[in-house]
């Protein structure tokens, strides 16, 4: 089961009032190389994957949606005060007309989520190739985001999350060669 | 909504359990693939010690930061008392 804990994994805080930030960060929270599919990804695939990686593929996801919660927090953030004439001045009058301020799990261009996105080959190798494939996807993502936004205190946010796919990324590639070594050690028997 | 306010003494002690459950959840990551290092596992349980002396201290201003009979309740059920992380 899980456990929710009523804090941010990381204090988020946005300088003013910005709907186009907030429509770019969406990209993070329902896009293919955002949190929420992050967290969905790692948790389904551990139920196939060797005994030896189970707790990082269990740990990392759960970390994906305090991941989730900061984004979610940062739109939200963003979008609390905005008026509908600003909502549609940043590019989200679509978005207003069918949730008003709610937040909803589509990307920068308004597409919803879909576990598409996602997959779950079955073969170890396969599945945490495409798990570092994720990491760095997102990594640039944070990045590109961060080149276009002018919150300074907003990038503190989203550098500390993009430092976060770092890390998970050479957890991940660490957890291929634990699986190569223990495929190596079996041919010996 | 009305919400529940804060003494100023709460916003150090949560940036305080935010760190160390930094060091906590990046020792526990470096712990999945590297089961054998003896000092991180130390480490880890000393933060792990720290952590267990510190959120009581932010529970009472805050209430429980947990659900599930991880935290104690206080009259009147505070559980779901604002401000929630995101309003914070």
């Amino acid at each position: 089961m899980w456990i929710y804990e009523k804090k941010l994994q990381y204090p988020v805080r946005v300088s003013t009032c910005n709907p186009m930030l907030a429509r770019f960060l969406i990209e993070q929270y329902g896009g293919a190389d955002g949190e929420l599919s992050a967290a969905l990804r790692y948790l389904n695939q551990r139920y196939s994957i060797p005994d030896e990686v189970i707790g990082l593929l269990t740990d990392i996801g759960t970390e994906e949606f305090a991941h989730l919660e900061m984004i979610a927090t940062m739109v939200y953030k963003l979008t609390k005060d905005a008026t509908p004439d600003q909502m549609k001045a940043a590019g989200l009058g679509d978005h207003y007309v069918n949730h008003d301020n709610a937040l909803f799990y589509h990307n920068a261009s308004g597409v919803p989520w879909t576990a598409s996105y996602i997959q779950a080959k079955g073969d170890p190798i396969a599945d945490l190739y495409e798990d570092i494939a994720a990491e760095e996807k997102a990594r640039a993502t944070y990045q590109w985001i961060i080149d276009m936004s002018d919150d300074p205190d907003l990038n503190d946010g989203l550098r500390f999350l993009r430092e976060r796919e770092v890390v998970h990324s050479q957890r991940f590639r660490e957890a291929v060669e634990i699986l190569k070594e223990e495929r190596d050690k079996k041919k010996y028997f | 909504m009305s919400q529940h306010q804060l003494p100023q003494e709460f916003y150090p002690l949560m940036e305080e359990l935010q760190a160390v459950d930094f060091v906590l959840v990046e020792l526990t990551l470096y712990l999945d693939t590297h089961p054998n290092d003896t000092a991180a596992i130390q480490q880890f349980n000393e933060m792990a010690y720290y952590r267990h002396q510190l959120v009581p201290q932010i529970e009472q201003y805050y209430g429980p930061l947990q659900q599930f009979g991880n935290s104690y309740s206080g009259y009147p059920w505070n559980w779901n008392q604002s401000p929630w992380p995101w309003q914070l």
